[in-house]
This record gives structure tokens, C-alpha cells and sequence, in this order.
């Protein structure tokens, strides 16, 4: 019963996720209109076989420029997942397999980067090194790092005293191919999901700083950086529910996603 | 997972609620007290109005402190705390008559040594370094009697009478910087940082107390959200509207339009390896094209300027210039390939964050100048930030903004001298310095005029920067009160104000 709902979650989350990838690979070759091109005599149209999802205060194309912004939040969540991961990753597994002194330092400091509010962090980071939109993947990145690195620690600890892992270091396997060719493996779909939640959180401090002007600067597009643009002119709705409501699609993709594949996964 | 979808279509709801705009909610000043609050752009750098310097403080300002004179609506100077003025003739002495009866807001009366106290406190003879370089050359403040006081030069200069809106502020008052004491039309109540400016209505004014008993003036370093508080009413007075923003509001609000007496530009380091070469920055003056600015931003408003001066300040203005740079990218172009950048450049535009008019601008400029190969990244910053590392450390490559004047033309054209401390842009050029001298020395009126037409032309043929225009004002005033005035300067008279019957 249970079971079948969850099916239905992912086929949705597939198809979400799937229409949305498609959209950002097809944006790189091809976009309607050029996302940052202005025009006086097409500001504020409304959607129309022309303009899908109408223009904005420019007489630019929003639906060009939300296919962009997904393009700019899609690619800067991806980055940061990536290199949030993989640090994660390293750290995790190199203070949960050794433990000691190591284990309390790394993780004392991860502690602390932890412990203040990621946006907080990202933002005074955003200020000490400037903006841009590879520092912008930068700063997410290592602000991403504790969360990963606290997961894999976790996983690789309960996995080192495992019998196989015991029996590999019998054979004189080293202490790198123990890591990452014995456990690494077997902590593939712990990682997968906190990928994909990360992901989520990452889309959603991207689109925060730059709604709050700190990201993605103007007049690159983002998702963020479109809402708050928009905020001067509700009268003109499209410019804000579309940017939107493409956000609120990537995330749920990637909720429905991740829950049904652990959920499936458990039975 | 229930969890998640219920919080996702929540978010959804308010997202959604949030679009239809805020509510009917009336003005916050249908109470019985006569009080408003007007939104403005940015934090107070100061409230000694002595060590002011920018001009969204003095626009505040001007409702708490007055000068010996001050400006009108029409841009001319009317006696203030003074009564009456004479120049002599050669330029170099100023009579002031005292008004009878000016109290400062601790209830104390104006008396000359106050007055002798205010000027020579701005040109550096107390506690303070010389804080308008216009008053070094005075040679002494001398008290006639108890109401006439003379101001000697040792050269003649007679545009100072425009410096004489400097506040009087009570001698030996050691609190002028948390608790401002002038002789304006409001009282100093409270301030709070990145909050609000609050002030009282002075009930002993000499001019007549004005109709609001309190005006709170609410930073609003947000421009998005600006919108919002309009539309709940919680703003009740809001300039620096963009044209799109005044549309939407344009039902509950009467909209003013009227020229912020500014200079709009693209502010170039001209001692940035690329805008130090003459061609390049001629080359960004062909490239942009203000009208369509003007059009995309400010709804077709607002007057074209060629230099750096605004029509406000009459017959100074040089009119000729205006059109030196017609907008032809093919030119701009050529100049880029004789400069050596046939295929453009990258620069990084910086432009405060409260500014939306000013951002608005610079997206459509990074558009234009696209189009000639020059790639314009835009770096928002914080106000602070700007002051400090644009304004006076000229650590920057180009920056958008807008500057603001006294009446007298020279407050603007000095910031273009050489040597001056002012000169943003690191402009050079010995015979502009030399014109400025002879400007400001010159006492003969028609001199002058030309003095300044040819400092403007100056600036426009060496393309110093690139200046756009006088934007226009767009003020939001709640359909509740009226009276609200435009003046050829940078301020925000709220002594007129009154509600309507």
C-alpha cells in the first residue's frame, strides 16, 4: 500500500527532475531570446504564444531568463554539492576511520563552522572575498563541508570494525584502499540522500543570497536575484509566480526523489 | 514526506498571498496625532551637520538646521537665521544682520558669537580641520554688535554666500553628534541607527511652526521592499521611486515628479589602466545611449546633461554640451580599436545597493556596452562600502552614482580639480584647474558664467566621465497630505507638508 505511494513519488520526482535537466542541458545550445537582451517597447507584456511567461521591467523574456536562472542556481547547488561532498567525504572518512586526536580536532573545528547559521556563514564569507559567481560555488562549498563530513564520519566508524574491514587489514591492505575500496562502497546510499537534501539546501541559500543581493550580481539571472528583482512589481505577477514556481518544482523534484528511493530502499 | 508536501504547498500559499500586495490597510497617519513617516534611501553618516558629507544626510537635515541663509523652491537664497545680507562691492566683505528672536531648539537665543562660532568652526579654527575648503579664505569672523556680524575674505569670492546655508549650531554645545541642536523647523527627538530619524515640530519657529507635529524618517536601505511598506501604508512619504515603481502605485498615491537635482554619470578612475586612455572613455561616451536609459529606467523622464552640472543651477548650466556625444556605437567602436582594444574589455562597475535607480541604470549600461565588445561586471556594495572605498579611498574602476550641489556651481565643478580632495575620479588637467581659479575668483557675474561653461566644456571634450543625466524625482505622497515642494537642491522640506481637510 505504503509501497505504491511511494512509487508514485518517485515516477513524479523522475519525471520532475527529468524535465528540468532536460531544460537546463537544452538552454546551453538554445534559449527563445537572448536573457539578458532589453527592449523599451515589450516591458511588462503579459504571457502570450510570443512571450511565454511574459516580460519583465527590461522588456526582457522571463521565460529565457528563468530557464537561465534555473541554468545559474541549478549548476552553483550542483558545484556546491560536489565539492561539499567530496572534501565531506575525505574528512569524514579520514576522522572515522583513524579516530584519536585527529578525530577530536577536525571535527571540533567542523563543530564550529557548524554552528553558526550556513547563511550567516556564507554571507560573511561573501563579504571577505567578494562576489562573483565561482566564489559564489566556492564559499557554498566549504559551508557545505561540515554537514557531509559529520554523515561519513558516522558511516565509516560503524563500518570499521566490521569483520571484512578486520580481515582486509589481516591481508595487509593499506590504509587508503581500506577507506575508499572496503567502506567507501558501502556508504554510497547514505551519501546519495544527503546529496540530494544538500542539493536542496543548497538551491535555497543560493536563491537567498542572491535575493538578498549578495550572489548572483546583476543582471545575471538566478532564481533568487529574479524574485527579488520582481518584488517591485507584483501588479506584473508573472514575474515572480514563474521564477517561483521553477523553484519550488526543482525542490520537490528532488524531495520526492531522494524519500521514495530511501523509503523503497528500507522495505 | 507528508510533512514535506504540506510544507512545500504552505510556502506556496504565502508565496502566492504575498503576490496579490499587501492589503487595504489605510495610511499609519490617520491618527490623531499629526504625524508621517518618510522612507529615505539610506543610514545618516552624521548628525553634526558640519561633518556631513552625504547628501541623503543633508536632505534630512535641512528640517533641523538652517544657515544665516537658505534655498527656496526657486533656487534662490532667502535670509534664515539672518535677516539681511549685503556684499560689498569688491567681493570681499559679507554684513550679516541678525533675525530677532531665533531661538535654538534648547530655547536658548541665537546670539552673534553662535554665528562667529558656526563659521570659523567649518573653516578650521576650532575643533575641527578646515571642513569647507571654501572658507580658508576667510580671514575673520568679526562680531559688529549684537546683531550685525561681518565675514572678511582675503580674496574676492562671492559665490560663499551660497556656503552661508552652513547651521548655525550654539557654541560650545559638545553634543552636536547624538543630540543635534539647530534652529530648523523640527527638533532632534531620537535616532536610531539603520532605523529611523525621528524629529518634533518646533513650536517656536520664527517662520511659523509648520502643520506635522512628527515626521519619522525610516531608512529603508532595501528598495525592493520599499514597494511593500507603500502599499501597507506603513511609508507615507517615499522619493526615489522608479518609474515602474510609481506605476504601480500610482492608485493610492499622488505621484510628483520633479528633478532630483543630481548628476547622474558613469564615474570613471581616470587613472584605471583602461579609462586613463582618452579614447577608451570617449569611446564609452559614444557607446551608451541615455535616451533609451532615460526610457527603460525613468519612464522618459528627467533632463539630459552633457557635463557635470544639472539645469537646476540656471544660468551656469552650459546647454551646448548636452548632445557632444550622440549615441553611435560604430564610432565608439573605431575609438576602442585606435585605443587598442579592438576587442574590448572587462571592467567592474560598482554601485551601492540601496541605489535601485542607479542599478536599474547599470544593467541596462552593461546591455549597451556589450554591444561595442566591453563586458561590465556589475559588484553591488553597501553604502558604507562605497563611501569608503569608492568616494575616499578611489579604490574603484567605474562606479554609477549621483552627486548633489549647493547653489553655488563650484561645489560641483571642484570635484574635477586636480589636486582637489574631492576629485573622485582623478581627473587632470591644468587648464580646467586654471578656469576653475579664474571662476571663482572673478566677481564680475557674466565672467563667471563663461568661466563655467568652459570648465563644463572641458569635461565633456576630455570625456572625464560619462555623464547622464538630472534623473527625475518621483515622489510617492499619501493622497492624505499635500504641499509637498521641489527644490533645486538635494532636500527633503517637510515644514510644508500638510494634510488634507
Amino acid at each position: 500500500m505504503n509501497r505504491k505511494k511511494y512509487k508514485i513519488g518517485l515516477v513524479f520526482g523522475i519525471i520532475i527532475t527529468l524535465v528540468l535537466l532536460v531544460t537546463v542541458i537544452v538552454s546551453f545550445f538554445y534559449l527563445p531570446y537572448d536573457p539578458d537582451e532589453m527592449n523599451v517597447t515589450q516591458k511588462f507584456q503579459a504571457p502570450s504564444a510570443e512571450h511565454w511567461f511574459g516580460t519583465d521591467n527590461f522588456g526582457r523574456d522571463v521565460f529565457s531568463r528563468t530557464v537561465e536562472g534555473l541554468k545559474t542556481t541549478f549548476l552553483v547547488a550542483l558545484f556546491t554539492v560536489i565539492i561539499g561532498s567530496f572534501i565531506g567525504t575525505l574528512v569524514g572518512a579520514v576522522t572515522g576511520y583513524f579516530g584519536g586526536i585527529i578525530d577530536e580536532v577536525i571535527m571540533r573545528i567542523n563543530d564550529v563552522l557548524a554552528s553558526f547559521p550556513s547563511m550567516l556563514v556564507a554571507m560573511v564569507m561573501v563579504c571577505i572575498l567578494g562576489r562573483g559567481p565561482v566564489k559564489l560555488v566556492l564559499i557554498m562549498g566549504v559551508v557545505f563541508i561540515p554537514s557531509f563530513a559529520r554523515v561519513m564520519r558516522g558511516e565509516f566508524m560503524k563500518l570499521k570494525n566490521r569483520d571484512f574491514i578486520l580481515s582486509a587489514r589481516l591481508i595487509g591492505c593499506s590504509h587508503w584502499r581500506i577507506m575508499f575500496s572496503h567502506i567507501f562502497p558501502n556508504t554510497l546510499h547514505t551519501l546519495l540522500s544527503s546529496v540530494a537534501i544538500g542539493f536542496n539546501n543548497a538551491v535555497l541559500v543560493e536563491a537567498s543570497l542572491s535575493y538578498l543581493g549578495i550572489g548572483v550580481q546583476p543582471p545575471h539571472a538566478s532564481l533568487g536575484r529574479m524574485l527579488s528583482e520582481a518584488q517591485g512589481y507584483f501588479s506584473y505577477i508573472w514575474c515572480v509566480l514563474f521564477p517561483g514556481l521553477v523553484m519550488v518544482l526543482m525542490i520537490l523534484g528532488c524531495v520526492l526523489l531522494s524519500e521514495s528511493v530511501v523509503r523503497l530502499k528500507r522495505r | 514526506m507528508k510533512k514535506k508536501i504540506l510544507l512545500l504547498t504552505l510556502a506556496l500559499t504565502i508565496a502566492l498571498c504575498g503576490c496579490t500586495g499587501g492589503g487595504n490597510k489605510g495610511s499609519s497617519s490617520s491618527t490623531d496625532k499629526k504625524s508621517i513617516v518618510v522612507g529615505i534611501q539610506q543610514d545618516l553618516d552624521s548628525l553634526d551637520p558640519h561633518l556631513v558629507v552625504a547628501a541623503g544626510t543633508r536632505e534630512v537635515l535641512f528640517n533641523v538646521f538652517e544657515g544665516l541663509v537658505k534655498p527656496d523652491e526657486n533656487g534662490v537664497l532667502v535670509p534664515a537665521v539672518a535677516s539681511e545680507y549685503k556684499v560689498s562691492e569688491d567681493g570681499k566683505k559679507y554684513t550679516f544682520t541678525l533675525r530677532e528672536g531665533v531661538e535654538f531648539h534648547n530655547g536658548k537665543p541665537v546670539t552673534a558669537q553662535d554665528v562667529k562660532y558656526s563659521i570659523e568652526r567649518n573653516a578650521g579654527m576650532h575643533d575641527q580641520e578646515l571642513l569647507i575648503s571654501r572658507f580658508a579664505n576667510i580671514d575673520s569672523v568679526n562680531i559688529v554688535n549684537d546683531s550685525t556680524i561681518e565675514v572678511i575674505l582675503k580674496e574676492a569670492d562671492t559665490e560663499l554666500i551660497a556656503y552661508m546655508t552652513v547651521a548655525i549650531i550654539p557654541e560650545d554645545y559638545k553634543e552636536q553628534s547624538s543630540k543635534p541642536i539647530g534652529t530648523g523647523p523640527f527638533i532632534f527627538d531620537s535616532y536610531e541607527i539603520d532605523n529611523k530619524f525621528v524629529v518634533k515640530r518646533n513650536d517656536k519657529y520664527w517662520g511659523g511652526k509648520p502643520e506635522l507635529e512628527e515626521v519619522v524618517f525610516k531608512i529603508v536601505a532595501n528598495t525592493d521592499s520599499v514597494l511593500l511598506d507603500l502599499q501597507a501604508g506603513s511609508i507615507d512619504i517615499y522619493p526615489y521611486l522608479t518609474d515602474d515603481q510609481a506605476k504601480e502605485l500610482s492608485d493610492k498615491f499622488n505621484i510628483e515628479v520633479g528633478n532630483t537635482n543630481l548628476v547622474q554619470g558613469i564615474f570613471l578612475n581616470n587613472e584605471n589602466d583602461y579609462f586613463k586612455n582618452e579614447k577608451v572613455r570617449k569611446a564609452m561616451c559614444y557607446a551608451i545611449d541615455k535616451e533609451e536609459i532615460q526610457a527603460m529606467v525613468s519612464g522618459g523622464n528627467g533632463t539630459l546633461i552633457g557635463s557635470f552640472m544639472f539645469p537646476g543651477l540656471g544660468n551656469y548650466f552650459n546647454e551646448e554640451v548636452i548632445d557632444d556625444y550622440e549615441y553611435n556605437p560604430e564610432k565608439a567602436k573605431e575609438l576602442l580599436k585606435e585605443a587598442g582594444y579592438a576587442n574590448g574589455f572587462e571592467f567592474k562597475m560598482t554601485i551601492p545597493n540601496n541605489y535601485q535607480f542607479h542599478i536599474s541604470t547599470g544593467e541596462v549600461i552593461v546591455q549597451q556596452l556589450k554591444k561595442v565588445g566591453i563586458t561590465v561586471n556589475i559588484e553591488l556594495v553597501d553604502w558604507s562600502v562605497w563611501l569608503n572605498d569608492v568616494y575616499t579611498g578611489r579604490k574603484f574602476e567605474a562606479t554609477i552614482i549621483g552627486f548633489d550641489s549647493t547653489l553655488a556651481p563650484n561645489d560641483l565643478m571642484r570635484r574635477f580639480v586636480s589636486d582637489n580632495d574631492k576629485n573622485m575620479c582623478n581627473f587632470v588637467n591644468a587648464k580646467y584647474d586654471d578656469y576653475y581659479k579664474m571662476a571663482v575668483e572673478t566677481t564680475d557675474e557674466n565672467e563667471k558664467i563663461e568661466y563655467y561653461e568652459e570648465l563644463q566644456k572641458i569635461l565633456s571634450e576630455d570625456a572625464a566621465s560619462v555623464f547622464i543625466q538630472d534623473p527625475p524625482l518621483l515622489v510617492a505622497v499619501s493622497k492624505e497630505l499635500e504641499g509637498y515642494t521641489f527644490y533645486p537642491v538635494y532636500v527633503q522640506d517637510m515644514s510644508k507638508i500638510k494634510f488634507v481637510d
